[in-house]
């Protein structure tokens, strides 16, 4: 049974429910050091150079997830040793190249950096080439491509350089956390940190729920996610781990959608505020469209909210696809609404390192939301939400969103806002590729995610916003 | 101020706590009572068998949307 896309997060998977398991015994400050070598028990190493540095690897990837550098504020981290330092970088010419006597190549190039061997094969002089990529889009065998280090070409935001040693660093000012990296590392060398431990203790704290109420609130890209189960069982396997009741966070969404709708139509113009990755974004990286953001809390946050109002002292974990969504639990304004957040992978690791078998569990129960509130979990969901809203609230304004899936296109749409050449009143921005469901903490990635979204969202026992919305009172 | 809490967890949210919610908040406007009774919702009240779980300031009752008005009349009207 394939639970994962990657080794690398299988891994991490197993060193989570170790150290999950060990929380639940108590024993996890005496035995943590101990989790290498049960991960790795060698004599021969099976993913390094040797056991030893295997299992130093392995240590470190405890260290995260148990919390990770408590001084580091961002929730994205690099395990210096297990960087590959991967040498591709830069362009270089492959085997494809025929040795042709046209010479595009060293014709284009503006530091005289290519040469020719004796079978006439070019050769770039790494020392003197700038990278600018004209010999590669010249030939006329596409022979020379452009070597990028895995996790400089998952950055789209330019955020990761090769640091000192060549082990790769990030750019604090400019990561915004979504995770693109830790997905797309090899080496498993970027993770995101994890707040289990945080979950677990809120529910053992919470003495079964007496002291005060655990909340897990789930993401709609559930939908997509836990494939060889359904979503009944995960919701019944969250009620053993402790948490008292699990509520749909696209409950939340379609708060967000309804004052979203509103603000949309007393501004004229607005960026979404939805995800916590987009919205670094545009802090980060565009700080003059910063006052187009909408005010509105992310439906993670205005569920958290709504919880609280009807259960002061509840405690609220999010469960998602998202590791930007640590992040923002931790900011200022979001931090009273929601305590902790969780990634599908990790709540994975919980269940399992409590030895729960999701196919044998009975199906519960989760419906809370509409159809409008489910579909947030892909790209273009929050733009048919507007637009429902609107319609639902009778407010004459026609939205014109501009729906940016991925961070590439979100960059485009603000580079044109900044310029004042975009004709679109709202931008829908998706970090990730797909929505949602194209997280980075997410157990598997697929071509169906998107149709399993709408499906889910179709299965949603209210239709409308406002039926969905019936006792919510706008604060 | 009375309060009435229904309950808008999953399980009684799937058994009409809507309905009852709209039923109630009729009554209460058809009563004129906005100022005499609260509505407010609680996600799960851990009793989700016997759903849908309503409670008038603490006392708890079971629910359908057909019952409500029934309620209405017998176990919320006394009361005030």
């Amino acid at each position: 049974m394939q639970l994962f896309d990657t080794y690398v997060q299988k891994l991490k998977y197993k060193v989570l429910r170790e150290v999950s398991r060990h929380a639940y015994e108590g024993t996890l400050q005496d035995c943590y050091l101990d989790i290498p070598k049960l991960i790795s028990p060698g004599p021969k190493s099976e993913l390094r150079c040797c056991i030893y540095k295997e299992r130093a690897i392995v240590a470190e990837r405890v260290k995260i997830a148990m919390g990770g550098n408590k001084e580091k504020p961002n929730v994205i981290e690099v395990i210096d040793i297990a960087c590959d330092e991967c040498p591709v970088s830069g362009y270089r010419v492959g085997p494809d190249c025929r040795g042709c006597i046209a010479h595009r190549c060293a014709s284009v190039c503006p530091r005289g950096a290519i040469t020719f061997d004796a079978n006439h094969h070019a050769t770039i002089d790494p020392d003197k080439c700038i990278n600018c990529g004209k010999c590669a889009s010249v030939c006329p065998y596409s022979a020379i491509q452009n070597h990028v280090r895995p996790c400089e070409r998952a950055c789209k935001v330019k955020a990761i350089t090769q640091g000192e040693n060549h082990v790769a660093h990030i750019d604090d000012s400019k990561c915004i956390a979504c995770g693109a990296c830790v997905y797309q590392c090899p080496f498993g060398a970027i993770q995101d940190k994890s707040f289990l431990l945080d979950a677990i203790r809120l529910i053992r704290e919470s003495e079964n729920n007496q002291k005060y109420r655990v909340y897990a609130v789930v993401a709609p890209s559930i939908s997509s996610q836990f494939v060889h189960v359904k979503v009944g069982q995960v919701i019944t396997a969250l009620k053993h781990l402790g948490f008292f009741t699990v509520i749909e966070a696209a409950l939340g969404a379609d708060m967000v959608a309804y004052k979203e709708a509103q603000e949309l139509a007393e501004k004229g113009f607005l960026t979404s505020s939805c995800c916590p990755a987009f919205v670094s974004y545009i802090e980060k990286s565009f700080p003059s469209i910063r006052e187009h953001v909408s005010h509105n809390l992310s439906p993670m946050a205005e569920m958290g909210r709504y919880i609280k109002q009807t259960d002061p002292t509840a405690k609220v974990v999010f469960i998602g696809p998202c590791t930007a969504k640590k992040g923002e639990a931790q900011r200022e304004c979001v931090k009273e609404h929601v305590d902790c957040a969780l990634t599908f992978e990790e709540v994975q690791a919980w269940i399992d390192s409590r030895d729960l078998d999701l196919q044998t569990l009975e199906v519960g129960v989760l419906d809370n939301a509409s159809y409008f509130g489910r579909i947030f979990a892909r790209s273009g969901g929050l733009s048919d939400s507007v637009a429902q809203a609107l319609k639902e609230q009778k407010i004459d304004f026609i939205v014109n969103p501009v729906v940016c899936d991925g961070i590439e296109e979100c960059r485009v749409a603000l580079l044109k806002k900044q310029k004042n050449l975009l004709k679109e009143n709202f931008v829908e921005g998706m970090a990730c590729t797909g929505g949602c469901i194209g997280g980075a903490g997410c157990l598997t990635h697929g071509p169906k995610d998107k149709s399993e979204v709408d499906k889910y969202g179709h299965e949603a026992y209210e239709k409308t916003i406002a039926d969905a919305l019936a006792l919510w009172q706008q604060k | 101020m009375m309060k009435i809490t229904i309950c808008i967890g999953s399980s009684c949210h799937l058994k009409g706590s809507r309905q009852i919610v709209g039923e109630l908040q009729k009554l209460v406007a058809e009563n004129q009572l906005g100022d005499k009774i609260e509505l407010a919702g609680q996600f799960c009240m851990g009793n989700c068998q016997n759903g849908v779980c309503v409670t008038v300031d603490g006392e708890a009752f079971s629910l359908t949307p057909e019952t409500t008005r029934a309620f209405f009349e017998k176990d919320v009207l006394p009361r005030l």
